[in-house]
């Protein structure tokens, strides 16, 4: 158990500036998940913290105690690599005591602890096993058998569960959720995967182009986004946004903020209403049985050379079947309340009744 | 077998292209083994069937016979008489055209034979004391001894230094790495006798002339090795070495527990072509050692061939025996070899 501060971490690659001054507190127990679109500096920021990769300028304090200098075999974490990484020529037995016997602790000891390490995660089969005889799911429990026997201060995890197929992943998911539970550990957690993100998290922090967007709870960012980016990056399927424009000319009796530039709409809050203001043409239905959704345009009653008069993609989640069939016209309704309202700069202003 | 020896394209008949791979396996084969062969034979051969004109393939004698009144045995001729009648008889000694010959069942009575008139009688005899007798005759032991030493030091301590440096160059980003790699190719492009002289010079005043150490330090590192290792280290992922670095493994445990064992298909590629080195190796121990107790077994075989005289016997003997421990090398580890060359390479 530790906690962890970045205070004004850059990383630089030759001319590249990977990590733009990242400035972040994570608390003793959090499961914290760094989320962003690939290429952002995710795993950068991760590799920083292991010590696997030196920051250029910035300070990086566990604990309290600047690591800056402190080789990643010292700082006590421990990683899974998102290829698990595990040694191919040694027994799962020999993949997870490695690291205590580097340590130098005698062999009882050793044997004591992965034994314990392999019950919790369900491995004791498997222990005289080598990693090329074991199935994807139980390659990935082994990476995490290998980090827990060690009883790290702080977890990191790049991506673990990306080379999974979709079921197991998900009850990789929950695994993992509960191994947090049960460890009360630190971890860090990254993934390009937002629905991972949402679902593990106790704060998620969104990353793009090497700068923080927004840290918050899983709701919170699905609820407030600070931004265009964050607002479109958190919730599935994506929010839609219109230029404000369109809705003060379909919808003049909905108030807007000043300088409101884009509006977002979440799919999933777009009722279809015959005495909605907006009018959508549907292209595609997707039924999925439990909901379905709905691909289309926008039409606005614009004049052709008005600004924002593209076609306007937009997306409608329905509980539920539908009977609307591609092709078909229809009128949508929102409440108010589930609207975002962007500047032009793509920044959130704040809600009217606030 | 000869289901396997006239498998073909894929078509029932022989097509053209069979025959002409067939062709040229054969013609290959032939080249290939045909002096190995003869070699093997004429080892087996006596001295004086060595010395025979024109040479025979398999290793015939001259048969001798035990006659009662005679202390040695005597070679056996086939002689005609002016009947023309045919009659085997043994040559008790020879004067110019003329040969003193018994019939071995009336020793008694000899007579004279022209030697156009006779013809030897030989049987099929394998000279296997040309074998036996090569360990009591010379210090074979020792220069077995001083082989294998040699072969077996030189091509630990190859698999340890050149693994080591292949580990640098692959797996740390530093200052003059590429260099450093550059280099160390480039020193393929000098032949070894070029820098023969320096060696020596080297080995001479660092004191190590006529001593095996003298042998074995100046050809533990070389160029192919590392770069044969280092190329199969680039394939390593690093997140293994990652993975020990978190692991608390220090970078000797790393290359120790985690780099060589992965290495191993390359290690026993490298170890075979050192084996082989080391073993043929001619040059170096014949200017490092010279007096006769530090021989190897390839100074041995050049030191039989004296100035006036040579015992081929003896030499080809001894040159199938050094042929051998290489050969089983090469046959067991084949396998190893050419995977080891495709994987190193391509990848």
């Amino acid at each position: 158990m530790a906690h962890l501060e970045l205070s004004r971490v850059v990383k630089r690659f030759d001319e590249t500036t990977i990590l733009h001054g990242i400035d972040l507190r994570v608390e003793d127990g959090e499961f914290i998940v760094f989320v962003g679109p690939s290429g952002c500096g995710k795993s950068t920021l991760l590799r920083v913290i292991s010590g696997l990769e030196s920051p250029t300028a910035g300070d990086i304090l566990i604990d309290g105690v600047n690591v800056n200098a402190v080789s990643a075999a010292h700082r006590g974490c421990a990683m899974v690599f998102q290829s698990y990484a595990l040694y191919p020529h040694m027994t799962v037995y020999d993949n997870m005591a490695f690291g205590l016997e580097n340590l130098g602790e005698d062999k009882a000891e050793i044997q004591a602890k992965v034994a314990s390490a392999a019950a919790q995660l369900r491995l004791q089969e498997l222990l005289q096993r080598k990693p090329t005889q074991l199935s994807g799911g139980q390659r990935q429990r082994v990476a995490i058998g290998r980090a827990i026997v060690r009883q790290p201060k702080l977890f990191l995890f790049d991506e673990p569960l990306s080379n999974l197929d979709a079921e197991l992943r998900v009850s990789m998911r929950s695994e993992l959720r509960e191994l947090h539970a049960r460890l009360q550990a630190t971890m860090v957690y990254v993934t390009h995967d937002q629905v991972e993100a949402m679902t593990l998290a106790d704060r998620i922090v969104v990353l793009r182009a090497g700068k923080i967007e927004q840290v918050g709870t899983p709701l919170a960012l699905y609820n407030q986004p600070a931004n265009e980016f964050v607002a479109g990056f958190i919730g599935s399927p994506r929010m839609n946004f219109i230029p404000a424009e369109l809705l003060r000319q379909s919808a003049p009796a909905l108030v807007q903020p000043a300088h409101s530039h884009t509006v977002g709409l979440r799919p999933e809050h777009v009722l279809v209403n015959d005495s909605g203001p907006l009018s959508y043409q549907v292209q595609q239905v997707e039924q999925m049985g439990s909901t379905s959704l709905m691909r289309g345009t926008l039409c606005s009653n614009m004049p052709n050379t008005a600004p924002g008069n593209e076609q306007t993609h937009f997306e409608v989640v329905c509980q539920g079947q539908t009977a609307v069939q591609p092709g078909q016209t229809v009128r949508l309704s929102m409440p108010p309340a589930a609207l975002h309202f962007f500047d032009e700069h793509g920044l959130r202003l704040q809600e009217l009744n606030t | 077998m000869l289901k396997f020896l006239t498998r073909s394209r894929g078509f029932k008949r022989f097509d053209w292209t069979d025959w002409l791979s067939y062709l040229y396996l054969s013609v290959g084969l032939f080249t290939m083994f045909a002096p190995i062969l003869w070699l093997v034979m004429s080892s087996l051969k006596t001295e004086s069937a060595l010395s025979q004109f024109p040479p025979t393939f398999l290793p015939y004698t001259q048969k001798t016979v035990q006659v009662a009144g005679f202390d040695k045995p005597l070679p056996l001729f086939m002689t005609r008489d002016d009947q023309g009648v045919q009659r085997p008889m043994a040559q008790v000694r020879r004067i110019g055209i003329m040969a003193t010959m018994v019939d071995p069942a009336r020793p008694e009575a000899p007579i004279q034979v022209n030697i156009n008139d006779r013809k030897p009688v030989n049987e099929l005899k394998f000279a296997f004391a040309n074998y036996t007798e090569l360990f009591g005759k010379f210090n074979f032991g020792l220069y077995l001894w001083n082989s294998v030493f040699i072969t077996v030091v030189a091509t630990l301590l190859t698999l340890l230094i050149n693994s080591m440096a292949a580990f640098a160059l692959s797996k740390y980003k530093f200052q003059g790495q590429k260099t450093v790699f550059v280099l160390i190719i480039a020193t393929l492009m000098i032949p070894p006798t070029i820098v023969l002289v320096p060696v020596f010079l080297v080995i001479n005043s660092v004191g190590l002339l006529n001593s095996l150490w003298g042998v074995i330090l100046p050809a533990i590192a070389t160029p192919t090795g590392v770069f044969l290792l280092r190329q199969y280290m680039l394939t390593i992922p690093d997140e293994l070495l990652e993975a020990a670095r978190m692991d608390n493994a220090s970078e000797w445990r790393i290359y120790w527990k985690i780099v060589l064992p992965l290495s191993a298909p390359a290690l026993a590629v490298l170890a075979i072509f050192s084996v082989m080195w080391r073993w043929n190796d001619f040059l170096l121990p014949l200017i490092v050692l010279s007096r006769s107790e530090f021989f190897t077994l390839q100074l041995a075989l050049n030191s039989f061939q004296g100035e006036l005289n040579t015992q081929w016997n003896y030499l080809l003997a001894m040159t199938v025996i050094t042929l051998v421990p290489i050969t089983l090398v090469f046959a067991f580890l084949q396998k190893y070899i050419t995977t080891g060359i495709a994987s190193a390479g391509v990848k």
